[in-house]
């Protein structure tokens, strides 16, 4: 087998959250928010903060690692990565990189972070208010075409007619989400049920998707501790260890004015397999999938091209049922995502995959053994990453 | 042919060239009532959006050219939310992606003029309509499109 592989090389420290606020809530600054989160994933781990010797972030995270390993008084800075590309799509990604700075020798304790004061910053659910616009958003702008749900919604709706997939698949994923959330105290939607007319007779944001398709937005900051594998053991938690991590997209993925020419996708086409072939697993062996969702259409076809089903399969496997902890045959989003406990731009979905390794998880799946994460489908580059405990290596 | 009115309300940002000149000639085509598109000059072939090279065969030699105004509604979007204050007393807007055959199947945006509680169904023949705004600043044309 080769090795160039990240599978059983890098291991999780520490994971930690601040709280988690409605956007534009944040009793502080976004700079401050990502050292409380990174020093709360330091005390999770016991590791000294100052002993951090590389940062890991996405999404231009406005955090800088030279600015934030001098504000903590590390030793030295031996790695600062950025993954490019806007929305979710990082937050394995810059797990990835991180890993690959390990295990190759470039730095030791790696921090992957992501913080968001949106009150400090503005919002991302609004369209620019500009006189006159330029370049590829001229072409979209100028027709109302200007926010997330908007750059998306014309993908699901072309999945949806060519596969014949019905509302009732995007709601599961959406119940799901709110009924993990409510057993989940962190969670901003906790004690905010969701049931099934709640959700039909909720607005439409953009066909197709009502309110409750969408991700909240909020403001806070999420951080993880990455290792090498042989220190693995020296935490206070069980070994985790990170089987595969990946990034990307399919051929012209980023194509501008919408021409990609695999219009219906996640952009997970390429990158799903890679994953697979690294981690040396199959969808049939994960136990507990967090998966981004910005909107619930696109978890849906992430589902699919992981291959947990296929499309023709959707309407009867995105169920309710199906999609719950402990009992479903995909536990989805346990935590509460980013439609029910916090929008950080998808991080505490990774940081619930590794609670789910440790058995921390506030629904969690018993004896969860590789617990998989997908980021920020529909965008380019998406990521995808599966940690494990020590009876997968 | 021509819009007669606006079909969104004033007050969203205008279009302009890009400052690099990459997608001039479409605007200024639209204007004069005709729909340009980027084709290249090396192997013929057209590719939407805009860019400095062909990704078929890496000409450099892009040129543009006239195409038909006659497409295929590729996917669409119903919008009901407000994202932007000019778009507050608008009501529901739909938002078309429109492909062209007659262009190598590239594919473009607009809204689908008429009844915004039309039904949409993918694969209907679409006509280009074009929405003259000679007085804005800066002057511009959108480019609608409306159910054949």
């Amino acid at each position: 087998m080769s090795d160039r592989t990240l599978r059983g090389k890098v291991a999780v420290a520490g994971v930690a959250e601040t709280e988690y606020y409605k956007w534009g809530r944040s009793p502080d600054p976004e700079f401050k928010l990502a050292i409380q989160a990174i020093l709360k994933a330091c005390e999770n781990a016991g590791v000294d903060p100052r002993d951090i010797d590389g940062f890991s972030s996405y999404s231009n995270d406005r955090s800088d690692a030279s600015r934030m390993s001098a504000a903590l008084g590390c030793k030295e800075l031996s790695f600062a990565s950025m993954q490019w590309g806007g929305g979710g799509g990082g937050g394995s990604g810059a797990v990835a990189n991180a890993a690959a700075a390990i295990a190759t020798g470039q730095a030791e304790c790696v921090v992957v972070f992501r913080a968001l004061a949106q009150g400090q910053f503005g919002r991302f659910g609004q369209g620019p208010r500009s006189k006159v616009v330029s370049g590829p958003a001229a072409h979209t702008l100028p027709y109302g075409l200007m926010s997330a749900a908007h750059q998306f919604a014309m993908k699901v709706n072309r999945y949806m007619h060519d596969h014949g997939v019905r509302q009732e698949a995007l709601r599961a994923i959406s119940l799901a989400a709110y009924h993990h959330a409510q057993a989940n105290p962190r969670a901003v939607m906790h004690g905010r049920p969701l049931d099934e007319a709640k959700y039909d007779e909720s607005r439409w944001i953009v066909e197709p998707f009502h309110l409750f398709d969408c991700c909240l937005e909020n403001d806070g900051a999420a951080a993880m501790v990455l290792v090498s594998a042989e220190r693995a053991k020296d935490f206070p938690h069980p070994p985790c260890y990170l089987l595969g991590a990946v990034s990307g997209s399919q051929h012209r993925a980023g194509a501008t004015v919408h021409n990609t020419p695999e219009y219906a996708s996640s952009s997970f086409p390429t990158v799903a397999p890679r994953l697979y072939n690294m981690a040396q697993v199959g969808p049939a062996d994960v136990d507990v999938l967090q998966s981004y969702e910005n909107f619930t259409g696109g978890v849906m076809m992430s589902i699919v091209e992981h291959g947990f089903c296929t499309a023709e399969e959707v309407n009867d496997f995105l169920t309710y049922d199906n999609l719950v902890a402990p009992s479903g045959k995909l536990p989805l989003n346990t935590s509460g995502g980013n439609l029910a406990e916090c929008y950080m731009h998808g991080l505490g979905l990774n940081i619930e995959a590794v609670r789910q390794i440790w058995g921390q998880s506030t629904s969690q799946v018993p004896g969860a053994e590789i617990s998989m994460v997908t980021s920020g489908p529909m965008v380019t580059p998406v990521s995808c990453c599966i940690f494990g405990s020590e009876a997968t290596l | 042919m021509s819009a007669t009115t606006p079909y969104l309300k004033p007050g969203l940002a205008k279009p302009v060239a890009a400052g690099d000149g990459l997608d001039a000639p479409f605007w200024d085509g639209l204007k004069e009532g005709k729909l340009v598109l980027q084709r290249c000059n090396g192997c013929g072939k057209f590719q939407w959006g805009p860019e400095w090279v062909c990704h078929r065969c890496h000409s450099l030699d892009l040129g543009w050219a006239e195409t038909s105004t006659e497409g295929i509604l590729y996917s669409h979007q119903r919008i009901w939310h407000p994202v932007h204050p000019a778009l507050a007393e608008q009501g529901p807007y739909i938002v078309a992606l429109v492909e062209l055959p007659a262009a190598d199947n590239v594919r473009i945006i607009g809204n689908l003029v008429g009844d915004p509680m039309q039904p949409l169904e993918i694969g209907s023949a679409v006509r280009a309509v074009f929405e003259h705004h000679p007085d804005d600043d800066p002057p511009h044309t959108l480019l609608q499109w409306e159910v054949v």
